[in-house]
């Protein structure tokens, strides 16, 4: 119990004095996770509602996929992104490994499906006279396809949390890709791990509640933004 | 099936692409100055680097990444060339390393030793045993729990042979638990456990600091547990894409005399004795 008490004091200190490595790490997890989520929305949006609108063979095989990759583990994507990155391996000449570009390409591949599972279903669970009705407005297939994905905004808003919250809270892609670099790819997760295996408890408490405190912030705004308007 | 081809193929590549676009000054801080320094966990753990890195990097201007990682896995790094530069102490596996050519210029940096700790109640009674292989065997005639890195770090290399040499296989025995984590974190282990295990006096010394962990010295000061560190540089002949210029200047830093001397302070004002003893020049 004094442990939690003191890692409490110990936060409210390292955040109070504004500790720069502590902000350096915090700044940085919202950066590399925030990236990877807008990456995550352009790709998870884009191709589920294309999945979701078009009828094609091997549709069900698609989407069972992509809800599969949903729970894609971080550590499987993180050692596939690390063996693609490798100097000496396919993707070798562009030097990403241990930087903060790898931990967002890792992030996106795991946030993607996330984003792109709920999309599929926000979409489908639209009525199905909704799009004749539009169509039948005189609108072109881009506003079709924008008017839809308005529609469904709240339950992709959900996706949005949901994506963010899985990248922002993993750490074994983070650390394969990343390698936990001072002050350069050590993000809230690998800081924590690493404080811990130091011993450093409160460090690692005072990050971790950093840590819950920012997933609490970005869903708040998030909630905030997706409460405004009542659904009809 | 070949939409969906197209589809992967597409994501894939714009991820790719869009993260190499993403700010260049984090893609890397001019190619040639990045420098992959593979090591083992004790050193990161007990705090050594975090002096020693910052030095290196304002003296030389290289960055230097640190991948934390087992003496093993450092070397298999070095192996296929994704360190340019290792700091281990593993030594029969770093021999093994150099006859296959993957190495050149290994060199001696410092030393600390092993501990055999356990808890203070000492249930097997190996306080005082007179060697490492005795208080083994007194460990697995017990059957009192012992933590093993399980690893493959240069401490799990060290224990493997401690049990060769007492003469017991001690793998899939009941007392005998593999914790597959960095030095730290199996002393934490042991600690809640009550178990037995093999340490450096470094990260031991480090953590007991901060934590109490109950655990005793039980078994120290046997030629046979020292514990050895060398800094060895990938050969470039085989990758060339290592940073043979950068790993020598870090190998040269190791075993220049200022940080020298800094290993041999390093410590001894927050835990009352140094945490490793420099060796630079000196032969095994």
């Amino acid at each position: 119990m004094d442990l939690i008490l003191e890692g409490l004091v110990k936060a409210f200190q390292l955040l109070a004095s504004l500790d720069p490595e502590v902000l350096g790490i915090a700044m940085l997890s919202l950066k590399v996770s925030g990236l990877a989520t807008l990456f995550s929305l352009v790709f998870g949006i884009g191709f589920g509602t294309l999945i979701a609108l078009t009828r094609f063979p091997g549709k069900k095989i698609l989407v069972s996929l992509v809800n599969t990759g949903m729970g894609l583990p971080p550590v499987v994507v993180g050692l596939f992104v690390s063996i693609l990155l490798w100097r000496n391996g396919p993707l070798g000449f562009m030097e990403l490994l241990y930087t903060p570009s790898a931990i967002i390409i890792a992030q996106s591949v795991i946030a993607t499906p996330i984003v792109m599972g709920i999309t599929i279903a926000a979409m489908q669970q639209l009525p199905a006279n909704l799009r004749l009705q539009i169509l039948a407005l005189g609108a072109t297939r881009t506003q079709l396809v924008w008017m839809l994905i308005k529609e469904a905004r709240l339950p992709l808003m959900a996706g949005v949390m949901a994506g963010f919250g899985g990248v922002i809270s993993e750490v074994g892609a983070s650390i394969m890709v990343g390698g936990n670099v001072k002050g350069y790819t050590r993000v809230l997760t690998t800081a924590t791990v690493m404080e811990t295996g130091r011993g450093n408890f409160d460090v690692a408490i005072a990050l971790s509640l950093i840590l819950l405190l920012f997933c609490f912030l970005i869903n708040y705004v998030l909630t905030y933004i997706q409460q405004r308007e009542r659904p009809r | 099936m070949n939409h969906l081809q197209r589809v992967l193929f597409v994501t894939l590549s714009c991820f790719i692409l869009s993260a190499a676009l993403v700010p260049s000054s984090w893609s890397a801080p001019v190619q040639q100055k990045n420098l992959i320094l593979a090591t083992t966990t004790s050193t990161q753990d007990s705090g050594l680097l975090d002096v020693l890195i910052p030095m290196f990097e304002k003296q030389t201007g290289y960055f230097v990444k640190t991948i934390s990682v087992g003496s093993g896995q450092a070397m298999k790094m070095g192996e296929k060339g994704e360190a340019d530069v290792l700091l281990v102490h593993s030594p029969e596996a770093e021999k093994a390393f150099m006859g296959q050519g993957f190495g050149v210029n290994r060199k001696l940096v410092m030393h600390n030793d092993f501990l055999l700790l356990g808890p203070a109640s000492d249930p097997a009674k190996i306080h005082g045993a007179k060697s490492a292989a005795e208080a083994l065997k007194k460990i697995a005639q017990s059957g009192a729990l012992f933590l093993s890195r399980g690893d493959n770090s240069g401490t799990h290399a060290k224990e493997k042979g401690l049990w060769k040499a007492a003469g017991i296989a001690p793998e899939g025995q009941k007392w005998f638990q593999e914790t597959g984590l960095g030095m730290g974190e199996t002393l934490n282990v042991a600690a809640e456990k009550h178990g037995y295990l093999l340490s450096d006096r470094g990260t031991y010394l480090a953590l007991n600091k901060k934590r109490h962990l109950g655990l005793e010295i039980l078994v120290a000061g046997e030629p046979k547990l020292l514990n050895i560190y060398h800094v060895i540089e990938v050969n470039p002949a085989k990758w060339p894409k290592v940073n043979a210029p950068g790993a020598k200047a870090f190998s040269d830093f190791m075993v220049a005399a200022p940080t020298q001397a800094l290993i041999s302070h390093f410590g001894t004002k927050e835990f009352g004795s140094p945490l490793f003893f420099p060796d630079a020049g000196k032969t095994e």
